[in-house]
């Protein structure tokens, strides 16, 4: 066998990673109806239905008003925070007819191109940011 | 019988369908990503396998968080190209192979690994993009697929041991059915990269092909790298890459590589590509 046996120290190093959150149980608990709303716009009709409401739309769904306001400001960083999960915040980037790229430059805090160039040129060095603790 | 001839891991990344689809391929920024891709389309042109295992995740289109197999595996008859957002990729419907399928599901299940059975379900990127990659754009996709997903999203994903041991299974279900078949199993997604937080873009080249590297031969060390690495040395996403040990384990003890690929980026993602063979002992 693999890996810590214990599930606490297994969730523990999590933390240790800058500048990332890992999509625990914890955070696909909370952002549950986040992340389910997201999903449902992998449908035409949905999809339709959003662009022309956005606040009706989300109203139908169980979200917290921070989750709300994230979405419709299109706070990726925040809405990570509030447990949604990039695979499923994609639907609401690609309706809004974004791409990776330039959806998850918004969460890096750079812009699009500074970004762009930094992976044309090879992408972030892992160096420095393995762990917060060890300083690696 | 049916037989293992072939193992092929790569990247997965939706923006290499996209290229492929609008016929950028030949633009600066694609032109080096998908150039090492050349080799194979001729090589799987020759090789004409009958059924591929595709092992790749599912990124919220056919599962969303109701249901969250660990290892699906699907059974069905076709599988459409999945809507992920802008409408579903215009590439041929996926022919499923029912009778194989369901004998590795049943013997996997005898071998004591607990497999969820899919009988419909849309394919997304993960799927199709390596079709695309490996056949180029044929009016239908030249074998039959069988796909096994993983969840790598939500965690605790499966551990690359579990993963790998999953491959020896799946080997010996296949060495196990009658007819005789030419299979491939792919692994796909990965390599470094990471889509969240003040850390995205992270690419670790020197990590990535390190692994590559133990793909070949007879070392089992990369069935017990631990989740924790995946995420420091490769992002987030980077996880992904212990899809590629169920690829592994299902060639056997010992691999030859046939073909290798690196390049940095597409998109956000390092290209990641190896075509490996069984060694016979």
């Amino acid at each position: 066998m693999t890996g810590p046996r214990d599930i606490h120290t297994y969730l523990a190093e999590f933390e240790d990673i800058p500048g990332t959150r890992v999509f625990t149980a914890a955070r696909a608990r909370q952002g549950y109806h986040l992340n389910q709303f997201a999903m449902s716009l992998m449908k035409a009709e949905n999809r339709e239905r959003w662009k022309a409401d956005e606040v009706a739309y989300l109203d139908e769904w169980k979200l917290t008003s921070e989750q709300k306001a994230a979405v419709l400001a299109r706070d990726y960083t925040r809405l990570l925070d509030l447990g949604g999960n990039i695979y499923f915040l994609s639907k609401v980037f690609s309706t809004d007819g974004q791409s990776f790229l330039q959806a998850v430059s918004t969460m890096s805090g750079m812009s699009l191109e500074d970004y762009s160039a930094m992976m044309i040129a090879g992408g972030r060095s892992p160096e420095g940011q393995r762990s917060r603790k060890e300083r690696r | 019988m049916a037989r293992i001839t072939a193992g092929v891991a790569s990247s997965h990344i939706p923006a290499l369908g996209v290229a492929i689809d609008l016929a950028k391929g030949d633009e600066p920024y694609w032109k080096p990503a998908l150039a090492g891709y050349d080799w194979t389309r001729a090589w799987e042109a020759e090789q004409k396998p009958d059924v591929v295992i595709l092992v790749y995740n599912d990124h919220a289109s056919a599962f969303d968080m109701k249901i969250i197999p660990t290892f699906a595996i699907g059974c069905g008859e076709e599988y459409a190209p999945a809507d992920e957002g802008w409408g579903p990729r215009k590439v041929p419907v996926v022919e499923g192979h029912p009778d194989l399928a369901w004998h590795i599901a049943q013997s996997l299940i005898l071998d004591e690994f607990d497999m969820t059975i899919i009988n419909e379900m849309d394919v997304d990127h993960g799927l199709t993009v390596p079709l695309s990659l490996m056949f180029g754009q044929p009016e239908a996709w030249p074998c039959k697929v069988i796909p096994l997903a993983v969840n790598v999203v939500t965690y605790p994903p499966p551990s690359g041991n579990r993963c790998w041991a999953l491959g020896e299974g799946i080997a010996r279900a296949v060495a196990s059915f009658p007819e005789d078949l030419n299979v491939q199993v792919w692994g796909t997604g990965g390599m470094s990269h990471q889509l969240q937080g003040e850390r995205a873009g992270l690419i670790n080249k020197e990590w990535d092909n390190r692994f590559l590297d133990r793909l070949e031969g007879g070392t089992q060390e990369l069935r017990h790298i631990p989740h924790i690495e995946y995420l420091r040395e490769t992002g987030s996403e980077g996880i992904e890459m212990v899809m590629w040990l169920i690829m592994r384990g299902a060639l056997g003890k010992t691999t030859r590589t046939l073909h290798r690929h690196y390049h940095v980026p597409a998109s956000n993602t390092a290209v990641g590509h190896i075509v490996l063979e069984p060694v016979q002992e």
